[in-house]
């Protein structure tokens, strides 16, 4: 089942991320699409992740649907003006990628070629119209299109905020997005359920698919690092502590995802695993978690 | 107000690689409240390079070196030394070199690089930033520029970067999103935030064709012309 059918269908969703090497062997990407076919719903690809330069989310998406995957393209503001990113947006509808993500994408100094000029000439709001201007046959201009694209187009939601101000942001960009055509939204990672129901309780009024982000977590220092640098993830000290204490990390990390995945599936329309560097055992945590 | 630093004197030093006598130019402008071309520094440079064993042929601290005009009438009882120099080594900012290097026949090394203030004009010394975009935002977003105050200068509202309300480009920087949020709340106007801001028409940034023919451009052009030159 494609990824918007699934979303239709009212099921519970499972997608997951690949995110693109430095380079151009793509032997991962093929053993990847293998291992995760028929096991998820769809895949993200990410675009410049982190901000750091790689093999390109359009292409990879390509390889993806040549192997029988429905890919999310993810697309940032960060690095192309409106004519690159609306031609990218036409390139990818011939080579049959059907839904997209739209973030505004980490700033450059955050990545490896931190002298990059950061473009931002749309922000995510201004592409999420205007891929749906796309849709109904025009680009950003008005000009008409020789063939109208056809995306799915969803967008982020930062579901926990440390101060009240960036919780209530955050609702009220939702709203924004949806109003100009996000038809579903992926989070940031969840660690907090309680957190995130609260989160729950205020979207439920939009109506609309959310897909709540898991991480996997590999150490307690990976959790303690995400907890300093990484914007809206809280991963609550016992959580931690498990992992501290765990004999096996690896299996303690794959259980409190499965435990999280169980947790979540009552609170959300489906879960994004962002397993970073444990994409194959994403099918692993879905068997733990009675998904798989 | 034009904010400038020295460029590094090795850099400085080897602009001057292939030769010996050079003129020091300053300005009594932005480059002297930045420290950077006043005559301290002016004095300090032709010290630092005759220690180095160039010959410092003269100096001068010029009002506005963004003055063409007003360089010309200074420098022209200066012509002999300059004449006689290989180059002349400027320290103001890139308009003060450039005018510089209109107004005499001379290689003009820049002593200085002027720094971005990031839509900072005048001596305004606070947050308030003005990218002079043609198209004013403020109505929409609490009197504070999305432009300056927002890392990704985002038009329709926060990304979800930020952390304890400080911007994920630098955590000593407040989320600009978040000050514009406080600031529509405080003023009951939270709901601006929902109304969508089109793509922004970039095109009226750039400096439309009659800034670029003024009277004060026209004098300009004429007094900068090379007839007029010293030497």
């Amino acid at each position: 089942m494609a990824f918007k059918e699934a979303l239709e269908s009212g099921k519970f969703v499972i997608t997951t991320e690949i995110g693109p090497l430095k380079g151009t062997d793509i032997s991962e990407i093929v053993e990847l699409a293998k291992i995760l076919k028929g096991k998820v719903d769809g895949i993200n690809v990410t675009d410049q992740q982190s901000a750091v330069m790689r093999l390109g989310s359009l292409a990879v998406c390509s390889i993806l649907v040549k192997k029988g995957v429905d890919p999310v393209f993810q697309m940032t503001c960060r690095d192309r003006n409106r004519i690159a990113l609306q031609s990218d947006l036409l390139s990818a509808s011939v080579l049959g990628i059907k839904n997209l993500l739209v973030i505004s994408g980490d700033y450059p100094t955050l990545g490896d070629h931190i002298d990059a000029k950061d473009v931002y000439d749309l922000d995510t709001e201004q592409l999420i119209w205007t891929v749906n201007r796309m849709n109904q046959g025009y680009d950003l201009t008005g000009n008409e299109l020789q063939g109208k694209t056809d995306f799915l187009v969803g967008a982020v939601v930062k579901p926990v905020s440390d101060t009240s101000e960036s919780f209530e942001l955050q609702l009220t960009m939702m709203e924004k997005k949806i109003s100009l055509g996000a038809r579903f939204f992926q989070t940031q990672a969840v660690y907090d359920v309680e957190a995130f129901e609260r989160f729950m309780k205020q979207a439920a009024q939009f109506k609309i698919p959310v897909l709540a982000g898991v991480i996997p977590l590999k150490s307690a220092g990976m959790a303690r690092y995400m907890n300093k640098n990484v914007s809206g993830v809280f991963v609550p000290d016992h959580m931690i502590e498990d992992m501290v204490n765990a004999k096996d990390k690896t299996a303690t990390g794959l259980e409190i995802a499965a435990r999280l995945l169980r947790e979540l599936r009552e609170l959300s329309q489906g879960v994004h695993i962002m397993a970073i560097g444990w994409e194959k055992k994403v099918p692993d945590i879905l068997r733990l978690a009675d998904l798989g | 107000m034009l904010l400038s630093e020295q460029k590094p004197f090795d850099e400085i030093l080897g602009y001057l690689e292939h030769e010996e006598k050079v003129f020091i130019l300053g300005c009594d402008g932005c480059a002297q409240a930045s420290q950077t071309g006043g005559l301290p520094q002016v004095l300090e440079m032709k010290e630092r390079l005759k220690k180095e064993g160039k010959t410092v042929t003269g100096y001068h601290v010029a009002d506005f070196l963004c003055q063409k005009a007003l360089v010309a009438s200074r420098l022209r009882p200066l012509e002999d030394t300059i004449m006689v120099s290989d180059s002349l080594l400027v320290l103001s900012c890139g308009i003060g070199i450039q005018c510089a290097a209109a107004m005499v026949k001379k290689p003009i090394h820049p002593g200085c690089n002027t720094i971005n203030l990031g839509g900072s004009r005048g001596e305004w010394k606070g947050y308030e930033r003005c990218l002079e975009c043609g198209d004013c935002l403020l109505e929409y977003t609490g009197g504070i520029c999305p432009l300056t105050v927002c890392s990704k200068g985002l038009r329709n509202g926060a990304c979800g970067g930020a952390s304890n309300a400080k911007c994920e480009v630098s955590r000593d920087r407040p989320c600009g999103w978040e000050t514009i949020y406080t600031r529509l709340k405080e003023t009951g106007r939270v709901d601006m935030i929902k109304r969508f801001i089109p793509p922004k028409e970039w095109n009226k940034m750039r400096p439309r064709s009659e800034m670029l023919s003024t009277p004060i451009w026209a004098l300009e052009q004429r007094d900068g012309s090379r007839e007029e030159r010293p030497g």
